[in-house]
């Protein structure tokens, strides 16, 4: 068995970009996820697995690095905080319209504006969303432990270049700080272009010998050209609906209420289903782990043993709109949360859940 | 077996390093662990504390609303997390620099002169190892040989040579800690 470390989140994630076989690693520094770059600058991956790893000027200039990386076929990456990814969502759109893949993480902080350093869920919205413009979504996946934070490196890469588009990890500064136990999984080799060629087929701009060229933009001009870019997209985002939803049950089998959370929200979430059942509450806890998609079939499929369902965020109340479309009216569906970087505690949920369902 | 622990004083007490060494003593020892530190402006304002969980099963909250044991090192620790000690649970102090005593009668108290002893002894940099001898010796929740290869995975090679002096402020702290009535 591997040796089990004992790692912050962001630094999990950095060590997890070297194992992965990440190509190039480009950031901006922000609390609370600068360890990402820190890590990777006191490990050096330069000098054994070849990674680069650079700090550019800015977000801005770190998200567009991304695209440049991107078009090569290359595994890159950046990660920021809730501010930078801001600044990033231009890039990230264009790369939707490219159909690039890569991956950003956004290890939120809360806002709006430059907000505070402490965690924050509320970048709901703009992750699953959009954040730039044009129709276009990012797979989204919310880690809700350090080993998650790591593992979630690669599931992200694989996604982004399954389906041509760019991945998020959406975490927040309690997951990003917080350390527990992570198992490093075995070093991955870098590919060269052929091997990407071979793996992901022949679409990346790496120089062109004895094939046609290959275009990457996400410019098309002419209406109807554009038109079908969109169609493209769309069928993409119908296929992932359809079949990489992740998500994790605690409790569910004879629920009657439900609490829907992800990431840190859902670690406190667990604790109040525990102390719920001990009053004899039947509760149960769904973690969405992928965001985009949402698991809006297998809330509806619960939906006849539940008398009422409760999300719960560090915002001002995001994911319950993807609950309430999910529910459409059948059950009650509730809303508690934070903000502005106050974290809630398991009694609080369970204060809040019991006052709204008068229990 | 399940300890809600947290940690609180100045920074450069060594607060969070406490915490991290336990946390990797109990990774060493294969249980759960979690260390989940304040890093927001109370941080920058000269306090710190960590919550460490260590436990058998899984920990689903790592954010704690009250604990097993507080270890406080200072006042603004003592007036924040004083109330936050489960009834039965322990608090353990550093009665240097607290001008208000813990009250409370429903949990159980107990105090270390861990800088006035580090001091002596010459080892004030080990202040925080013995304020750990003294937590362990109420809960010998980790063994002993568990601690101190956490303790060495905790510390960066250069300071591997500290690591008797750290050992003897933690037997320092076992023997010194007393119960206030």
């Amino acid at each position: 068995m591997a040796e089990k470390l004992l790692k912050k989140g962001n630094e999990a994630i950095a060590l997890a970009a070297i194992r992965y076989g990440v190509d190039g690693y480009f950031g901006y520094p922000i609390t609370p996820q600068s360890e990402v770059m820190e890590t990777l600058m006191e490990e050096m991956p330069w000098e054994t697995t070849g990674m680069v790893v650079l700090q550019a000027e800015s977000e801005t200039s770190s998200i567009n690095m991304l695209y440049g990386g991107a078009c090569c076929g290359k595994k890159v990456m950046t990660s920021s905080s809730s501010p930078g990814i801001s600044l990033m969502c231009e890039g990230i759109s264009y790369m939707a319209g490219s159909e690039l893949p890569c991956l950003v993480v956004n290890v939120t902080r809360g806002g709006p504006g430059l907000g505070t350093i402490q965690p924050s869920q509320g970048d709901y919205f703009q992750a699953v969303k959009g954040g730039g413009h044009g129709d276009y979504k990012t797979i989204v996946l919310a880690p809700a432990s350090v080993q998650e934070m790591y593992d979630f490196v690669g599931t992200g890469f694989d996604l982004a270049f399954k389906y041509r588009m760019p991945a998020m990890i959406l975490s927040d500064g309690a997951i990003g700080q917080m350390m527990e136990k992570v198992e490093l999984r075995p070093q991955v080799q870098r590919l060269t272009d052929k091997e990407i060629a071979k793996k992901y087929g022949d679409w990346a701009t790496t120089g062109k010998s004895g094939r046609k060229a290959n275009f990457i933009s996400s410019l098309a001009l002419e209406a109807r050209d554009m038109e079908q870019i969109n169609l493209r997209l769309q069928s993409k985002y119908r296929i992932i609906e359809e079949t990489e939803v992740l998500f994790e049950k605690h409790l569910c089998d004879d629920a009657e209420y439900l609490l829907v959370a992800f990431g840190s929200s859902a670690r406190i979430c667990e604790s109040t289903v525990e102390m719920a059942r001990s009053k004899g509450i039947r509760m149960g806890l769904l973690r969405p782990i992928t965001l985009f998609p949402f698991p809006t079939r297998i809330i509806q499929a619960m939906l006849p043993q539940l008398k009422g369902i409760m999300s719960v965020e560090l915002s001002a109340g995001q994911m319950v709109e993807d609950i309430r479309l999910a529910v459409n009216g059948a059950v009650p569906v509730e809303f508690f949360g934070k903000m502005g970087g106050i974290v809630f505690s398991p009694e609080e949920v369970l204060n809040a859940f019991t006052a709204k369902f008068n229990l | 077996m399940k300890e809600e622990l947290i940690i609180a004083g100045f920074g450069g007490q060594g607060v969070l390093s406490m915490g991290k060494i336990l946390a990797y003593s109990g990774v060493i020892q294969d249980k759960e662990v979690t260390w989940m530190p304040s890093y927001g402006p109370e941080m920058r304002g000269g306090t710190a504390n960590v919550t460490v969980i260590i436990s058998d099963k899984r920990i689903s909250s790592p954010i704690l609303n009250m604990c097993d044991t507080a270890i406080v090192l200072n006042q603004q620790s003592m007036d924040k997390f004083e109330s936050k000690v489960k009834p039965g649970g322990i608090l353990l102090y550093d009665p240097n620099g607290i001008s208000r005593h813990p009250e409370r009668k429903d949990i159980k108290v107990y105090s270390i002169d861990a800088a006035d002893l580090a001091n002596d002894s010459g080892i004030s940099k080990a202040f925080n190892m013995l304020v750990l001898g003294a937590f362990l010796q109420l809960k010998p929740i980790l063994e002993m040989e568990n601690i101190i290869k956490g303790l060495k995975k905790s510390l960066p090679e250069r300071y591997h040579n500290l690591m008797p002096m750290n050992e003897k402020a933690i037997r320092l702290g076992m023997a010194n800690v007393k119960e206030v009535k």
